[in-house]
C-alpha cells in the first residue's frame, strides 16, 4: 500500500533532516511504514512498544541521529512516563507523527475513548501539538520538524483518517 | 558479590566505554564510583536502558556498553526481540540479574525464582547469550568487548545495596557531556 501522501510525509522527513525512525504500526500508518522501508535514508526500526521505540530514539540522537516516532494516538497512553522522564527531562528534540484514531469516519467504537482524551494528555503535558485534518495541512510538516529542532521538545503531529484518506 | 561490588570489579573495564546505566542504585553507585563523561545516567524511565544502548548503538560506531538489571528487562521484555533483529555489533548488554527490585526494597523478581533471562534472550533470538557468576563478569565483559560481536551478559549475583547519595548532575549536563564524548570518539 503506497501512495502520494505517504511518499510527501517520507519525503518531507528526509527534507527535514530525520534519518532514524521507530514504528509500531496503524491501519492508518500502512503507506508510510511502507514507503519509510523503501527509503535507504531513514533508518527504520520496528519496535514491540513505543516507549521502547523512544528509547531507541533517544538513543540514536545521542549519537548524532535526527530520529522520529510514528504511533497511533492510543500510544499516549503508554509513554507519558517516557515522554515526561526521558524526552523532556533530558531536552530532546522528538517529532512524532501520530495518527489520531477515533476521529470523524472512525468505525471503531473503542478508539474514540482514546481520541477524547489525547489533546488533554498532550496539553497536560506541555507538548506543542499540530493537526493535520486535509491533506494540505502537510505544507506544515517542514516547518513542524524544524521547530522540533529548535526547542528540542517532542511535539505531536496528530493526523487524521481524513488527512491520509484525502475524503471524509 | 552484590550488584555493587560487580560494579566495583569491571569499573576498570568500562571506565572508558560508552555506558547506557539503568536508573536508580546502579547509575548511583557508577556515579559514585568512577563518573565518567562517558556515563549516561538514567535518572527516570524504568525499563529503556537496553533500548537507549541500541539505539545509540545503531547511531554511530563507537562500543556501548548498556548495563541494565533484571527487573527493568521484566518491565520492557519487547526490547530483546528488538535487540536480537537488529544485530549491531557494537553493542553489548550487560544484566546484572540480582534477582530483586533493589532500588525498591529488594521485593523479589522472577528471576529469582524460575524464570532465566539467558533463555528468554536466546527465545528472542539473540547470539552470543553468556549467563556467567558475578566474580566472572569483568572477565566476560572484557572478551566480549574484545570480541566484536553482539553480546548478552547475564551475571547473576546476590541482592543488597550499600548507600549511595544521589546524583545531583542536571540531566541536560549528564546529556550534553557525554553527547560531546560520543562526537569526539566519532570524528
Amino acid at each position: 500500500m503506497s501512495d502520494e501522501i505517504s511518499q510527501r510525509v517520507v519525503g518531507d522527513l528526509i527534507e527535514g533532516g530525520i534519518d532514524f525512525v521507530t514504528t509500531v504500526p496503524c491501519k492508518q500508518l500502512a503507506g508510510v511504514i511502507d514507503e519509510l522501508d523503501k527509503s535507504d535514508q531513514i533508518h527504520h526500526v520496528p519496535s514491540n512498544k513505543e516507549d521502547e521505540g523512544m528509547g531507541l530514539c533517544a538513543g540514536a540522537f545521542m549519537g548524532g541521529k535526527a530520529p522520529c516516532i510514528i504511533m497511533q494516538n492510543t500510544a499516549l497512553g503508554v509513554t507519558i512516563n517516557t515522554l515526561a522522564t526521558l524526552i523532556q527531562f533530558y531536552q530532546i528534540p522528538l517529532p512524532m507523527l501520530i495518527s489520531f484514531r477515533g476521529e470523524l469516519g472512525e468505525p471503531v467504537a473503542c478508539q474514540v475513548e482514546m481520541a477524547i482524551h489525547t489533546k488533554p494528555l498532550l496539553q497536560q503535558l506541555g507538548i506543542p501539538t499540530f493537526h493535520f485534518h486535509k491533506r494540505e495541512d502537510v505544507e506544515e510538516l517542514p516547518e513542524i520538524l524544524k521547530y522540533t529542532q529548535m526547542c528540542s521538545k517532542p511535539t505531536a503531529i496528530l493526523t487524521d483518517a481524513t488527512f491520509w484518506r484525502g475524503v471524509l | 558479590m552484590n550488584r555493587s561490588e560487580v560494579f566495583k570489579s569491571i569499573v576498570p573495564v568500562i571506565t572508558d566505554e560508552l555506558v547506557i546505566c539503568n536508573i536508580g542504585l546502579p547509575s548511583q553507585e557508577l556515579h559514585m564510583l568512577d563518573d565518567q563523561p562517558t556515563n549516561f545516567y538514567m535518572l527516570g524511565t524504568m525499563g529503556l536502558c537496553s533500548s537507549i544502548g541500541l539505539g545509540l548503538a545503531m547511531a554511530q560506531r563507537e562500543k556501548v556498553v548498556a548495563i541494565d538489571g533484571d527487573g527493568s528487562i521484566l518491565t520492557n521484555f519487547g526490547s530483546l526481540p528488538t535487540i536480537a533483529n537488529n544485530v549491531v555489533d557494537n553493542f553489548v548488554l550487560l544484566i546484572i540479574d540480582n534477582g530483586s527490585y533493589g532500588s525498591t526494597g529488594d521485593q523479589p523478581t522472577y528471576t529469582g525464582k524460575k524464570t532465566s533471562l539467558a533463555k528468554v534472550a536466546e527465545a528472542c533470538g539473540c547470539d552470543n547469550v553468556i549467563e556467567c557468576k558475578a566474580e566472572e563478569t569483568a572477565d566476560v565483559l572484557k572478551a566480549a568487548l574484545g570480541s566484536d560481536k553482539m553480546t548478552i551478559i547475564v551475571c547473576k549475583c546476590e541482592s543488597g545495596n550499600i548507600p549511595v547519595p544521589n546524583i545531583t548532575i542536571p540531566p541536560v549536563v549528564i546529556r550534553d557531556r557525554f553527547m560531546t564524548e560520543v562526537e569526539k570518539r566519532n570524528r
